[in-house]
């Protein structure tokens, strides 16, 4: 058992050494990654949009919530142009023609998509139709 | 409803209606086992394949090896990109393969992301340096441009500069021969 724990430990070690040199690289983060805009307007845009773009690296994550440096880079991206004066949705379509729609969480309305946004509106009128067949019912005393 | 008002009349087989619901929920159980058990497919595919390659010009990264730029691609000869960093251990590993590559007569243009001098020259003298030309790519601008979400990638560009085939991770020694094949189907 005590052979094991040391085991564990020497890997444990083993991973704290390496993990830097794995995945992290030594340049300072690109200038636009974690400052912001001068001009508020600008920064809020560029923050929805950011919130809505997924990381690649930590897949889970949005771009504007990870620490990864290629994130980093994304934001530094997102920021300059959006403060060059590019419409938000231009810049997501730019991401999306180079790595589909998985980079995007916010769903984009395409043949694939539409069900999508058609069902709530299916379930609605069903919902409708059934509803007023009941009231129907209801108003119709024998 | 016909089932309920039957039931009533007397004890009677529930029908499909009364199991629909457990039926589901089964359904859902078994998908979500599926979703655990199948092995997740984490790669990020270039949507950029089969398209030309964007416009750069990136300064070179060490001091032996000029920079890149788009033009490069554009000779008639399919080349190599490798989007690679001295800090990516898989780089390291596929090192031998880039240089089993090269003696075969492949060219191999290097993108450095977000790496130091020093560094990449360590990295260079300590794993060889099979690049004719390496680019330097500090905000992993030409990374994002042309869709790549990691290190190493490897991309086939025909000569005509057009992106055909994309190689995410390190290129182990079994697939040496399906990059040279995927070289040749781009005209090589």
């Amino acid at each position: 058992m005590m052979r094991l724990w040391l085991a564990l430990a020497a890997l444990f070690a083993a991973a704290q050494i390496s993990a830097p040199l794995a995945a992290q690289d030594l340049l300072p983060p690109a200038p636009y990654a974690y400052k912001q805009i001068a001009d508020p307007a600008l920064e809020a845009k560029a923050q929805t949009l950011m919130l809505t773009l997924r990381c690649l690296k930590c897949q889970s994550q949005s771009i504007a919530d990870s620490d990864a440096p290629m994130a980093g880079d994304m934001r530094h991206q997102v920021r300059v142009r959006i403060a060059a004066g590019e419409d938000p949705e231009a810049i997501r379509a730019w991401l999306i023609e180079r790595y589909g729609d998985y980079v995007s969480y916010t769903p984009q309305l395409k043949p694939i998509t539409w069900p999508l946004f058609a069902a709530p509106l299916a379930i609605l009128a069903l919902a409708a139709v059934l509803l007023r067949g009941r009231f129907r019912r209801g108003k119709v005393p024998t | 409803m016909s089932e309920a008002a039957s039931g009533k009349s007397g004890p009677k087989k529930p029908g499909v209606a009364f199991w629909l619901p457990l039926i589901l929920f089964a359904g859902f159980v078994a998908l979500v086992i599926y979703g655990l058990v199948r092995t997740a497919n984490t790669e990020v595919v270039s949507a950029f394949i089969n398209k030309p390659l964007p416009v750069f010009d990136l300064p070179p990264a060490s001091d032996d090896r000029p920079g890149l730029a788009t033009a490069v691609f554009k000779q008639g000869k399919p080349r190599l990109l490798n989007v690679f960093a001295s800090w990516c251990v898989p780089c390291a590993v596929e090192a031998p393969q880039l240089a089993a590559l090269t003696a075969q007569g492949v060219e191999i243009d290097g993108v450095a992301i977000r790496d130091r001098k020093q560094d990449l020259a360590q990295f260079l003298a300590q794993n060889g340096n099979p690049f004719a030309r390496i680019g330097r790519d500090d905000l992993s601008q030409v990374q994002l441009a042309i869709g790549s979400s990691g290190v190493p990638e490897t991309f086939v560009i025909d000569g005509k500069g057009i992106i055909r085939y994309q190689h995410i991770g390190d290129i182990r020694p079994e697939d040496v021969p399906m990059i040279l094949r995927k070289l040749a189907e781009a005209g090589a």
